[in-house]
């Protein structure tokens, strides 16, 4: 079988500084002057492993240097290059790259988040397969696969194909962009995000009262982002960024939009004072590695996850239809450690026991 | 042409009629009637009391009112002729057909029952009267928690509790006092349930002071056992669980869910409100239970007597009769008497014996029917629940979740989500179109994890022509969503009120629950 591969090689850098995404070059000198680390090659390895592993046949055909090839390698493989882009890469080239490829390949995989899956979208429209391999920050696309593990496995199914929708946020607000044909696995590729139901203080007081009493004087809370856990800061009298991650302390907000540095510091002051409320993101049950990349392997693993708590309304677990909440910390190790199931706390001494993914070997 | 009408006239002599609509022409009366306290007329009367000669006893000064009640004064046609009006501008099982009360179970109650306690045996009973002139009722009431033992297979019951979350509350806190009793109290804070029993297995071991940790279903809609087994530990005191759960779905791995709880020391507290489809074929102590409950107007066929505090019956095994409220009954061969002296009751539930003429409807029920009939009651609203599914899911836009292909016990969780994606009409709004047909459409489905949900319970009560009936006003508004939404969508058309704003239920500005704040909010006086 032949795959084509384009990798985004910046997407992703401004998840653990915090910086929500990592559209346009401002946001990515930002990210690298934080200290962030390009992450996209390594995760398309991981992917391109699995994929040869089920597939010794797969002939690889990508683009030079950053964009594929190195990731290629790294997996053990000797690509074909099919495509040279600019330095530093832009959008234009994964477009170009995208075109060049797709009329040459049985599956288009691509390693990027949210804006590169646009690209994609805008290169080969619904003339090839495509998988996305997630790197970005949010990804709120139904084209990726769960994790870039996951992403191997699907491209090496044969299987049949649906149409999944490409969606963006802009000014804010998530728009639909058009639709990708990606392999019809659902358990492997993601959900698109659906928009959050009315998140009242009202529907989440309960879930306020719950949180509290878990806390005792002088513990950190680490406060995933979402409008879920915004509410529930609503309800004890705090505003917070609704994308970011925030740490409260008492009644103060001591951390407003943390990165993943900043989280290590103060988490690690407090050994096991620390704790981390998450919300699963709507209809798509990603609980990490989605929009929280701040929330990295190093804090999870410093907090502990016996004191990691999900938090939804009742109205939010319905919606998810069934399906498990999902993790992908970027720490295969480390997403392996989790429950199979976990107390998702509804409410006022209210739980549900609630399936994560099912662990991947 | 249409198939004939249960209605179409069937001798040469009836031709004359002309044939009757294959759906009946319905129109909820709507009659101007006001209030009956806007009906006072001072100087009118109802009765006239005659004069006795007897003394007449003063009451203690703290029970005596300051002053007469504020009834309206009417003479008794005014009244008899408000309640006739009333009467008939609602729906209910004596004037319709009511299979879609959903998981609130209405069924017929036979009205020679009512006769037994219109009896002034009954009627005129007073609570505080000595034993020595009770024992004709004791004996009724310890009969029937015989009767409600052999039923449930369990060693004692009680009358006490009220229906619902008040048995449920029961249960609960005998659950507690068990593991106080063994020392256990503090650590066992955790409550189990699952997504589809009935709420009130969550809210009333909560308000009880308990955790409560509910189970999902898994994919074909039995609660998720991995979960549970996820769940149970040092810390459970008890699984509360329906079964069959309120998508009629009946749990066959249910032996294996009490071994689980109890191999941990949880109690295990079967919910048998719905009884009716199981009576006779499979009891709670036989599934390995510790306590159970009974809905008596639900099972029993009894009103329900405003929504839910009606009579109810909790059954334990003789591990937790030690706890049941006090006082008991009990009989030594030639006397009943009630015990009161109970250590470790976990108290009084209800004033007296409970709801005594329910208690005895529920009796006389259960005596005319016999073991066999009971079981004849579980077979025929089993098969008319399954009949009623067959002529459903012949309707364009439902669904059955979870299951597929499986039959369901007594009811069955609908989904409309297929009408509501194709034409926009919500499950609600398909409710309020039914009552146009004269039927009713409960729209409470909790929790709303089924999509657009329809919850139906034909019970034993009704004849294939009704559960035609009904199934006919379910396809013909259907049929009307997929033509003319607007239709739909702007019912009911054929009651007395249209449509109302539901945000005035939820604003305290404007309900009124009593006739003085009614007129304190709209009339201005105190």
């Amino acid at each position: 079988m032949k795959v084509g591969l384009v990798v985004n090689p910046v997407a992703g850098v401004g998840g653990r500084v915090g910086l929500k995404g990592s559209d346009g070059a401002e946001v990515q000198a930002r990210a690298f002057a934080l200290g962030a680390v390009p992450r996209a090659a390594e995760r398309a390895a991981v992917a391109l492993t699995e994929l040869a592993a089920r597939r010794p046949d797969v002939a690889v055909l990508t683009v030079a240097g950053a964009m594929g090839e190195e990731a290629a390698r790294a997996a053990g493989l000797v690509p074909e290059v099919v495509f040279a882009a600019g330095e530093p890469t832009s959008a234009a080239d994964t477009v170009a790259a995208a075109r060049a490829l797709a009329p040459r390949v049985d599956l288009l995989l691509f390693a990027g988040g949210d804006g590169t899956a646009r690209d994609v979208l805008e290169a080969v429209g619904d003339s090839v397969p495509v998988l996305g391999i997630p790197t970005g920050v949010k990804m709120h696309s139904a084209v990726f696969a769960v994790n870039p593990r996951a992403a191997g496995e699907v491209a090496a199914i044969a299987s049949g194909l649906r149409d999944a929708e490409v969606v963006d946020r802009v000014d804010g607000s998530p728009r639909l962009f058009g639709c990708l044909r990606v392999p019809d696995v659902p358990a492997r590729v993601q959900q698109r995000k659906t928009g959050s139901s009315s998140v009242t203080p009202d529907a989440v007081a309960g879930i306020a009262t719950e949180l509290r009493a878990l806390l005792s004087p002088g513990d950190l809370l680490v406060l995933g982002p979402g409008t879920t856990t915004r509410a529930v800061a609503a309800v004890w009298g705090l505003e917070v960024p609704v994308l970011g991650v925030n740490v409260i302390e008492g009644d103060e907000l001591l951390a407003p939009d943390a990165g993943a540095d900043q989280l290590l510091d103060l988490v690690s002051g407090r050994p096991a004072h620390a704790h981390i409320a998450l919300t699963p993101i709507g209809g798509q049950g990603f609980l990490l590695g989605r929009g929280n990349q701040q929330l990295s392997p190093e804090v999870l693993r410093a907090v502990g996850l016996e004191r990691l708590h999900v938090v939804a309304t009742e109205a939010k677990v319905a919606a998810l239809g069934g399906r498990p909440l999902l993790v992908d910390t970027g720490d295969d190790a480390l997403d392996q450690e989790f429950p199979r199931y976990v107390r998702v706390v509804t409410g006022w001494r209210r739980t549900i026991l609630y399936p994560l993914s099912e662990r991947q070997s | 042409m249409s198939a004939p009408s249960p209605h179409t006239p069937v001798s040469p002599a009836d031709a004359r009629i002309a044939p009757k609509p294959r759906l009946r022409r319905f129109h909820q009366a709507r009659w101007d009637e006001p209030l009956i306290f806007e009906l006072d007329s001072p100087g009118e009367r109802g009765v006239e009391v005659p004069i006795t000669d007897l003394p007449v006893p003063t009451l203690p000064a703290g029970l005596a009112r300051a002053a007469a009640p504020a009834l309206p004064e009417m003479s008794q046609p005014h009244v008899l002729r408000h309640y006739m009006r009333l009467s008939q501008e609602t729906l209910g099982v004596d004037l319709n057909v009511d299979i879609g009360q959903g998981t609130c179970t209405m069924k017929y109650s036979p009205k020679v029952n009512d006769s037994f306690v219109r009896d002034p045996r009954i009627a005129e009973l007073h609570p505080l009267q000595d034993e020595g002139t009770v024992q004709g009722v004791l004996e009724i009431l310890y009969r029937l928690e015989g009767l409600l033992k052999e039923i449930s297979g369990m060693d004692r019951v009680s009358l006490q509790p009220g229906s619902g979350s008040s048995a449920i509350y029961t249960n609960v806190s005998m659950i507690r006092a068990y593991h106080a009793a063994r020392g256990e109290g503090e650590q066992r804070d955790e409550i189990i349930t699952t997504q589809f029993s009935h709420p009130t297995n969550a809210a009333a071991p909560k308000t009880a002071g308990y955790k409560v940790i509910t189970l999902m279903p898994d994919a074909d809609g039995y609660p998720d056992i991995e979960a549970l087994r996820a769940a149970v530990g040092p810390r459970t005191a008890a699984l509360l669980i329906t079964n069959p759960e309120d998508t009629g779905i009946f749990n066959p791995r249910i032996e294996e869910f009490v071994r689980l709880v109890h191999g941990v020391g949880g109690l295990c507290c079967y919910d048998q409100a719905n009884a009716n489809g199981i009576l006779g074929i499979t009891r709670a102590r036989d599934a390995g239970f510790d306590l159970c409950h009974f809905n008596l107007h639900k099972t029993f066929s009894t009103p329900h007597m405003c929504g839910g505090p009606a009579a109810g019956a909790s059954a334990v095994t003789s591990a937790l009769a030690p706890f049941l409220p006090r006082p008991t009954i009990e009989f030594d061969g030639a006397r009943y008497r009630l015990d009161d002296d109970r250590p470790e009751s976990i108290g009084k539930i209800r004033p007296f014996y409970g709801v005594v003429p329910n208690l005895v409807r529920a009796y006389a029920w259960i005596m005319a029917l016999g073991a066999e009939g009971l079981r004849a009651v579980a077979e025929t609203s089993v098969l008319n629940n399954n009949y009623l599914i067959s002529k459903v899911l012949e309707i364009e836009g439902v669904s059955l979740p979870y299951a597929r292909g499986r039959r369901r016990v007594e009811q069955a969780r609908y989904s409309w989500e297929k009408l509501n994606a194709d034409t926009g009409v919500h499950s609600e709004q398909i409710g309020y179109r039914v009552s146009d047909f004269g039927t009713h459409y409960w729209t409470s489905h909790h929790p709303y994890l089924v999509p657009e949900p329809m919850t139906l319970e034909p019970t034993e009560s009704y004849s294939q022509a009704d559960l035609d009936e009904y199934a006919a006003i379910l396809a013909a508004v259907a049929r009307e969503a997929y033509e003319d939404p607007e239709v739909v969508r702007t019912a009911p058309h054929n009651g007395p009120i249209h449509q109302m704003r539901d945000a005035s239920l939820e604003d305290p500005g404007t309900w009124a629950v009593t006739w003085r704040a009614y007129r304190r909010k709209v009339g201005g006086a105190a």
